[in-house]
């Protein structure tokens, strides 16, 4: 009898590693692609250079008026002068800290679940979204021995925070609820949830801003009154759940039809089914299409401006019309840019770091 | 044999009494009859398309019949929920395609129903499915995930999983039928312990060696109806029906 002996396994060709192979296969693996490559290149050296001398080297960082603008960069002084606006808007001056407040109490309340090794994180992550908004809302509006402060004075990123934070955390799980009722097997059900996401997904967000505004209270009984800022929570709650339900639809139907018979088969009911093991799986394959929705809702904030409320944007906005302040509005937009980006970078980041520690390997 | 005289007189496992069932106008099931003792293995054959799937998926209500009487474990299905649930969690089921949760540990595969649906207590629940694991050979393979592992190991575990809910029937969907050629004696391995423990078997396969060795009784199945039932040394050896023969003949080159 023959025995086979197999052969050792040799090193790649040293042509098909390191860095001369990156960038033979990346940047220069043809004449045409060689010649994209130069050309961005050459776009690059025109365009970087003039920014960085624009927004760092020639900028203005010191002083506290417009004459304190004299070299020829961007005049960062506006953003500093007015920081504080931008940040709380019309929030009292005085009581600013208690929004700081609540901003610390968000970060370091959310930081265990950070923790990987944390024990009993799931009831510690309930306690946290029944208390935090809780404690969120009383330092923030007052009440219970607070000074009250209206919603109408809050602005700024504060209120862009609000509202996010807010819409994201409604609109999430209501549209799990959408999504599954619209593929329920009760005929109800499912009509009442295609009627909702399609009204709801067919009509501009900027019109229902304003019918949360100026229609809702034709309907509502006299001297009932909503706050204005409530309205629009709701609204931008109903409004996102409905895109949210499709994007989670679209991952409930990438489940294979067995899991579900499995997870019937060991006698799990239908909550458990889908809260054990259909949507973990579901949710998981659409972190890119719910983050997408996520940073959208985001930017969508701008529009409560409609309502007479000030984001973030509508703020900075009103500062560069400022007569005191005339002609700084790149540094003003650019400002906004970098805030808005930076939060929505921050979101997407660490979407893709979930969508990788989720991975369990292949699929079967 | 008194073992058997007894086992006889207990209730039935599974009583099927005129079963129909259709996809739309498809007659798939047609008036299907079937009593299984406690402690029967029984192994279902046939031509695809036969309708073998169809019945085993009826008794745990994953295919809802529309006429006849189906009885599981004493209790009867009907559309009642609290009824369905009651005996999905004493029929353990495995599937072609394993159908593990990808997003679980092969542990945590294990503990998910014993834990939700049984109210086990969670350490109680690992004791329970590395109990399990080891006797389906795997228990290295605890904190691995599903997608790490061969067809064979996956089918192990999957079978594992449902033992921990301690069923007292175990259906088997054509187990070895999705894996390569290699693995297939592993899990037939598996089954052939458990049906030496004295677990109730319904087993859909093609499998013909198994079916010899392990069955009390196969069963012949064609167009959703019984054809032929016997043992399976007369059913090998002396098949009474054409039909039978010609399937047969078609399987065991």
């Amino acid at each position: 009898m023959q025995t086979h002996t197999f052969k050792p396994d040799q090193p790649p060709p040293s042509m098909s590693v390191g860095v001369v192979a990156w960038l033979r296969s990346n940047l220069f693996s043809n004449w045409f692609n060689s010649l994209l490559t130069l050309f961005a290149l050459y776009l690059i050296w025109l365009m970087v250079p003039p920014a960085l001398q624009w927004s760092l080297f020639d900028a203005n960082w010191v002083g506290t008026s417009r004459t304190d603008c004299t070299a020829d960069g961007a005049c960062w002084v506006f953003v500093k002068e007015h920081l504080a606006q931008f940040m709380y808007g019309f929030y009292p001056e005085q009581l600013r800290w208690r929004v700081d407040l609540t901003a610390w109490a968000a970060i370091i309340g959310a930081a265990p679940l950070f923790i990987p090794v944390m024990p009993r994180k799931a009831l510690y992550g309930a306690a946290y979204l029944v208390i935090f908004p809780l404690l969120a809302f009383w330092l923030m509006y007052g009440g219970f021995g607070l000074d009250i402060v209206e919603t109408s004075q809050w602005g700024g990123l504060m209120l862009t925070l609000v509202i996010a934070v807010v819409g994201i955390s409604g609109a999430m799980p209501l549209g799990i609820l959408l999504a599954l009722g619209r593929r329920s097997d009760m005929p109800a059900i499912r009509v009442l949830c295609v009627t909702f996401i399609e009204f709801w997904r067919g009509v501009p967000l900027i019109t229902v801003l304003f019918m949360s505004s100026v229609m809702l209270p034709f309907f509502l009984p006299e001297g009932m009154s909503f706050d204005k800022l409530l309205r629009a929570l709701i609204g931008i709650i109903l409004f996102q759940s409905a895109y949210m339900a499709e994007v989670v639809r679209g991952g409930l139907q990438a489940i294979p039809k067995g899991q579900y018979e499995a997870a019937a088969a060991v006698g799990l009911g239908y909550w458990r089914m889908m809260g054990l093991v259909i949507l973990p799986q579901a949710l998981k394959l659409v972190i890119p299409g719910i983050v997408n929705t996520f940073i959208a809702l985001f930017k969508d904030t701008s529009l409560v401006i409609i309502i007479g409320l000030f984001d973030l944007f509508t703020i900075i906005h009103q500062a560069t019309v400022n007569p005191e302040w005339l002609g700084f509005a790149v540094e003003g937009y650019v400002f906004a840019a970098l805030v808005f980006w930076i939060f929505c970078f921050g979101m997407s980041r660490y979407s893709m770091h979930l969508e990788r520690k989720l991975h369990t390997g292949h699929k079967r | 044999m008194s073992e058997a005289e007894k086992k006889q007189q207990q209730e039935p496992a599974i009583i099927m009494q005129g079963v129909n069932k259709w996809y739309g106008q498809f007659h798939v099931l047609k008036d299907i009859n079937l009593q299984v003792q406690p402690g029967e293995r029984i192994v279902l054959c046939g031509p695809s398309g036969s309708g073998k799937s169809t019945t085993i998926r009826c008794l745990n209500r994953l295919e809802e019949h529309q006429q006849g009487r189906i009885v599981v474990d004493g209790v009867e299905l009907t559309s009642d929920l609290k009824q369905i649930e009651a005996i999905r969690r004493e029929v353990g089921m495995v599937f072609q395609h394993f159908n593990l949760f990808p997003h679980l540990t092969v542990l945590q595969n294990c503990t998910l129903a014993p834990m939700w649906v049984r109210k086990m207590p969670k350490r109680k629940a690992e004791e329970v499915a590395m109990h399990f694991l080891e006797r389906v050979r795997i228990p290295e393979q605890a904190h691995k995930y599903p997608g790490q592992l061969s067809g064979g190991q996956q089918q192990r575990v999957a079978i594992a999983r449902a033992l921990c809910m301690k069923p007292k029937i175990m259906l088997f969907d054509e187990p070895t039928s999705a894996l390569d050629p290699e693995m297939v004696k592993e899990v037939l391995d598996t089954m052939i312990e458990l049906a030496e423990s004295g677990m109730t078997m319904l087993c859909v396969t093609h499998e013909m060696g198994f079916a010899r060795t392990v069955a009390n009784r196969v069963i012949f199945m064609d167009r959703g109806e019984i054809i032929e039932q016997a043992e399976p040394n007369t059913f090998f050896d002396n098949p009474q029906n054409e039909r039978t023969k010609l399937f047969l003949g078609q399987i065991l080159h």
